[in-house]
């Protein structure tokens, strides 16, 4: 009885030492793991979440020196703005387009290579390519390309049609979505090809057991499981979409055509003349219209996929 | 008599019935495999079309310069003065050149360095980014994954926030900020925010949330400390992970054409990526060896890591999770 007692207590006194000795050591951790976050947030809070805060000031004063409120009378003005309205709706129009092609067509080629045919990494690789060449690189052929004298143009005219000026005109738009549609296809079918490769393979042949068309299949199951994957495929091409400018700068320079002037153009000419109230009210109208959309994206993606987990 | 024709009869549809499954199963594979056919000739359609400008740029980077500017001597004149030389009327795009000449190469790397110049100023400003976002990054993301509170997850959601914003949008921020440390138009302009991009902290917590408490807590019952577990655990296990990360900054940095344009004023310190747009007639004929070599670090790093690369943007898919 005795030496029960005593091995009873022998194994509950360590126990709360324990106890006491990992709880140190959780609140020693705790502070240490922060310790490691510390960098990082520092940088970004120093480069990224200040900064954004004095833009939302400044885009609130008249100006830097004067300092006097005005609360919304920058924004009215960037919005009145001809050039920012051009840019705006420019960049709109591109992005409907452009978004929208690069989630389907990616989600073709992620499909396909889903199939059953022969080659497939090596045509994963080829269509995985265009993303790791610099647009700088790239640009001089499609100049040579797209010239009016160019490639393209006599390839067009085996059919008949007129020859177009590509980049001078307002086939430009054209143009710079099949640059960001061969840029960013391979990444958008990546994504794709996991997702895909995800859906619990026992449902699909459920589903072909009971003689459901591969109409059925796609839209009332794959479409389900990949709605996640195609509200971040969608968000990713928004983001990418507004980098096009790159190649529209290495293409035509500061001042392109008309239809294919962008918000980055309103931006560096903004930056050019160091006009703060125009670049803050801009940026900030920008990043309330990215969150607005992106919390769109997700509000529908969570109706469609509700009933899906993963 | 009669049980037996049944019998037979039964025999000869189970037949017929066999038969016709064989033939189902033919016309079913025939299909198929017409399919298969159908499927490999789009696929092997759009890869021409996807490899074709990599190929052509690389191919013309071979031709000596003279062949370049009488095939594509009016695309660079006319953009640039109106059309002042026109060398021929119609624009010739060849795959192989007449000669394959080094004359290019042999210009671009021994005659004139200035673009050498500018390809070590790509160098300078990528590989510290790189390096530095991915040491502040693991340390981040060791932070985020050990004991989280409901502070850490805000914060997190802020890095996420911040890693959606377009480029035209974070840009303001970092030139007041660049303002404010006098270091516009010098490249910790373009190293400091590039090193603390919130990109990579996303990723790799995403991998390292993956790894089981349990081996973390394990290692900790056996008297290992906070750096012990970050050295000799995390790291290791995340060695993949840490791959397919530098490869996706590299590229993103390597790309760069913004932050330059905007936050170095002194055209002097561009990289490689926006001097190639003012690349004019005069240049046509080194302007393919010059994009040749620019293309060369990525694609060995392509071929390298291809499959980093491709687990790297997989894992950046579970956005929500």
């Amino acid at each position: 009885m005795k030496i029960r007692e005593i091995k009873f207590r022998k194994i509950v006194i360590p126990n709360k030492k324990a106890d006491k000795k990992t709880d140190r050591r959780t609140r020693r951790g705790k502070r240490i793991s922060w310790g490691y976050l510390f960098p990082s947030l520092a940088g970004v809070l120093l480069f990224f979440v200040l900064p954004f805060l004095v833009v939302i000031y400044y885009s609130m004063v008249d100006n830097p020196i004067n300092k006097q409120f005005v609360f919304f009378e920058n924004f009215v003005k960037v919005f009145n703005n001809a050039a920012f309205q051009q840019a705006a709706s420019n960049t709109m129009k591109f992005s409907l387009v452009a978004v929208p092609l690069a989630v389907v067509l990616s989600l073709l080629l992620a499909m396909m290579l889903e199939s059953e045919i022969p080659f497939k990494s090596q045509f994963r690789t080829f269509f995985l390519s265009p993303m790791m060449v610099p647009v700088a690189s790239i640009i001089l052929i499609w100049q040579v390309l797209f010239h009016f004298n160019g490639i393209v143009n006599d390839f067009i005219a085996i059919f008949g049609a007129d020859k177009v000026d590509w980049i001078k005109s307002s086939h430009a738009q054209v143009v710079i979505v099949i640059l960001f549609l061969w840029k960013n296809l391979g990444y958008n079918m990546i994504l794709f090809m996991a997702a895909l490769s995800s859906i619990p393979k026992d449902i699909l042949e459920v589903a072909i057991l009971e003689s459901a068309t591969p109409f059925q299949i796609f839209f009332h199951i794959k479409l389900r499981y990949l709605s996640s994957t195609i509200l971040f495929v969608t968000i990713m091409s928004l983001i990418n979409s507004f980098k096009v400018f790159r190649e529209i700068y290495l293409l035509t320079g500061n001042y392109p055509y008309d239809t294919i002037y962008m918000l980055q153009h309103f931006m560096n000419n903004a930056f050019g003349q160091l006009d703060y109230q125009k670049l803050s009210a801009a940026a900030i109208m920008m990043s309330i219209v990215m969150v607005v959309l992106i919390g769109i994206l997700f509000l529908t993606e969570s109706y469609f996929g509700k009933d899906v987990e993963g | 008599m009669r049980k037996n024709r049944k019998e037979i009869t039964k025999e000869i549809e189970l037949d017929a019935d066999r038969k016709r499954a064989a033939d189902k199963k033919k016309r079913r594979r025939r299909k198929d495999l017409a399919r298969a056919m159908v499927i490999t000739m789009v696929a092997a359609c759009f890869a021409v079309l996807f490899l074709m400008p990599i190929v052509l740029t690389i191919t013309n980077s071979f031709m000596s310069a003279s062949e370049i500017s009488s095939n594509y001597g009016q695309v660079f004149a006319t953009s640039d003065t109106g059309g002042k030389t026109y060398i021929s009327e119609q624009v010739n795009l060849k795959f192989i050149p007449d000669m394959v000449s080094f004359s290019q190469y042999i210009t671009v790397l021994l005659k004139s360095p200035e673009y050498l110049f500018k390809f070590w100023n790509s160098v300078i400003l990528v590989v510290p980014i790189v390096g530095f976002q991915l040491l502040a990054a693991s340390l981040a993301a060791y932070g985020f994954t050990r004991y989280r509170g409901r502070i850490k997850e805000i914060i997190f959601f802020v890095y996420i926030i911040l890693m959606l914003m377009p480029y035209q949008v974070t840009l303001v921020p970092n030139y007041l900020v660049s303002e404010w440390l006098n270091i516009l138009d010098t490249r910790w302009a373009i190293w400091l925010p590039g090193i603390f991009s919130p990109f990579a902290v996303f990723l790799l917590t995403k991998y390292m949330r993956r790894i089981p408490t349990s081996v973390m807590e394990a290692a900790q019952i056996d008297g290992a400390g906070e750096w012990q577990i970050f050295r000799r655990i995390c790291m290791p296990l995340c060695k993949g992970s840490l791959c397919s990360v530098a490869i996706l900054i590299f590229i993103d940095y390597w790309n760069m054409v913004e932050q330059p344009l905007i936050l170095l004023a002194d055209s002097e310190a561009h990289p490689l990526s926006v001097f190639l747009s003012r690349i004019n007639e005069g240049e046509v004929g080194l302007a393919f060896a010059v994009a040749t070599i620019y293309m060369v670090p990525p694609i060995l790093v392509f071929l390298y890591g291809e499959d980093y690369l491709v687990e790297g943007i997989t894992y950046q898919g579970g956005i929500k999770g």
